[in-house]
């Protein structure tokens, strides 16, 4: 008898409460007040579904939002919605990424509603890696949306209930929307600016590209504080580990967009057992992130490295003690199991007779 | 007869080109080709996005002047005006922004930089790859569209218009002339509020 036939109501949302845009769970995370991990699963190149439930079980009760990456990198591999339609089965809180670079207007809405429909609770809208970046260069850019007006579309769905063309939907997707943000790139004034316009387009949180340089983003939340952005949207640090010195450079010279001083280098050359650094290095940094006022999570990404995801987790003890949400059996299921494994073994009716006359 | 490329059949250098021989073997060489890659020089757009300030006044000049010429179209007709008006803004603005007549203009907005020349074609400011000397993430030889456009708006007296959230574009309107489309427009309010007045 498998335990997942005794799941109590993985797959139902949530009910709905005040204040609340989405069903699901990190949105209550998040406006609860509590410190909120999300994480990415790393999309199998496959067609079996148990490559994705494996890969989402290691995160299991040490996060609370698992993004389902939308071709990252322009690298093809199962689709985010598929991803996730997989995952909200298994009662997992998945963040749809929908990256512009590869549907236009009319697919990227559809992909919402029929999320939605899956269960899905939480979008991040994303503009996309260059298709020059990945494993098909020559495939045709799309571009049809940016992240911004990606936001607004997926808003006006939800708040107005109307497509972009302002046909009226039935039933509108109860999402809470997310966007990226990258306050290690230039133009460096504006980035602030930038996440400001992302808030008015329709964010309601924001994930970090990876933060390795403590004090450029403390200068950016200072900035983000002083427009009283903090109290608009909840913002999440990008971090992770780093698995060596060398990695790290080719990452530095080959993946626009992430920066990595030159002392977290030195730092992961001087170590013996530079993985181990490359996890020290990463709790170091949320346990200095959290501390910035207006922080209200870390979005940690380990790719390839999953299974440290739970150790990074548990050594920085940003949960606080909290258990997020894991795979519980349903109240009376332990019986039932116990009945059912009682039947299973036929007793012969001299042994039945036996019972009943003694 | 050997197959060795001579002088005249070698491969022209692309600017591309030479960016990757000079740069450290370490370093991120996109392929040579994407489709919004043009062989340019970016002096022109730059000295543009230089100038906003300037660029901003005369534009405004500009949109009056249009707007003044409004019976004028009305009489040939803004149909007839359309080719013709095309052209001409096609050619001036191809040369000052290296324009892609997306036929919704929003150079006032971003610092008068084209944000169609952005090979993401991003209306609302600049991705999260633009590279750490301000060049682009999918063009590297290409200054970043968005870093200057930051630049130019700071620039403009209204810097403030790169802070609004852009519309999609409308792809039905590509190839059309925008300067005809914001004159219409202008008359018709002008006429609405006269009519309001009256
Ligand atoms: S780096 Fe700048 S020009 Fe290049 S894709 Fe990003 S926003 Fe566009």
């Amino acid at each position: 008898m498998s335990i997942d036939r005794f799941l109590s109501d993985v797959e139902r949302p949530l009910a709905p409460l005040p204040g609340h845009f989405s069903r699901g769970r990190l949105e209550r995370v998040l406006r609860r007040g509590e410190f909120a991990v999300t994480t990415e699963l790393n999309p199998p190149d496959s067609a079996n579904p148990n490559d994705v439930y494996d890969r989402a079980a290691i995160f299991e009760g040490w996060v609370d939002g698992i993004n389902a990456v939308d071709a990252s990198g322009a690298n093809c591999h199962m689709s985010s919605v598929g991803i996730c339609a997989l995952l909200t089965r298994m009662g997992y809180a998945p963040i749809l990424q929908i990256a512009c670079r590869d549907k236009n207007r009319i697919a990227i809405q559809g992909d919402i509603l029929g999320a939605a429909a899956m269960g899905v609770a939480n979008i991040m809208c994303l503009t996309g890696d260059g298709v020059q970046a990945g494993d098909q260069p020559g495939a045709k850019p799309v571009f049809d949306l940016d992240c911004m007006s990606l936001l607004n579309t997926a808003r006006s769905m939800r708040d107005n209930g109307k497509f972009l063309s302002g046909r009226k939907l039935t039933t509108p997707p109860e999402v809470f929307l997310g966007a990226a943000i990258n306050p290690f790139a230039p133009p460096y004034d504006f980035r602030p600016l930038r996440l400001k316009k992302k808030i008015e387009a329709g964010a309601q949180f924001v994930q970090s590209q990876y933060c390795f340089d403590v004090p450029m983003f403390a200068e950016y939340m200072k900035r983000v504080r002083d427009m009283g952005l903090h109290e608009q949207c909840f913002i999440l640090c990008g971090v992770g580990p780093l698995a060596s010195a060398k990695t790290a450079r080719w990452i530095r010279s080959n993946v626009p967009g992430i920066h990595i001083p030159d002392a977290i280098i030195s730092r992961l050359e001087g170590a013996q057992d530079q993985k181990k650094e490359g996890k020290q290095i990463c709790i170091d940094i949320i346990n200095e992130v959290k501390e910035i006022d207006g922080v209200h999570g870390v979005h940690v990404m380990a790719y390839r490295q999953e299974e440290y995801v739970a150790e990074i987790v548990a050594e920085s003890g940003v949960l606080k003690g909290r258990k997020p949400w894991h795979r519980e059996l349903a109240p009376d299921a332990e019986r039932i199991i116990e009945r059912h494994e009682a039947v299973d073994k036929p007793l012969t009716p001299q042994q039945i007779i036996d019972e009943v006359v003694h | 007869m050997s197959d060795t490329p001579t002088k005249e059949t070698a491969p022209k250098l692309t600017q591309a080109a030479i960016v990757r021989a000079k740069a450290p073997k370490t370093a991120f060489k996109p392929a040579d080709v994407s489709p919004s890659r043009r062989q340019r020089s970016y002096s022109i757009r730059l000295w543009s996005v230089r100038n906003a300030r300037f660029l901003e006044g005369f534009y405004k000049r500009f949109a009056g002047l249009f707007l003044t010429l409004h019976p004028f179209w009305n009489w040939i007709g803004y149909g007839r005006a359309e080719r013709p008006v095309t052209f001409v803004e096609r050619q001036v603005k191809g040369l000052m922004f290296d324009c892609r007549m997306c036929g919704q203009c929003v150079l006032s907005s971003t610092g008068m930089s084209c944000p169609m020349n952005c090979p993401k074609q991003l209306r609302n400011g600049p991705c999260g790859g633009v590279r750490a000397n301000g060049n682009c993430e999918v063009e590297p030889d290409m200054p970043c569209v968005w870093v200057q456009a930051w630049a130019g708006s700071q620039r403009m007296r209204d810097n403030e218009a790169i802070l609004k959230v852009q519309k999609p574009v409308d792809q039905s309107l590509r190839e059309t002339s925008s300067w005809l489309r914001v004159t219409a427009q202008a008359a018709a309010e002008r006429e609405a509020s006269k009519e309001e007045a009256a």
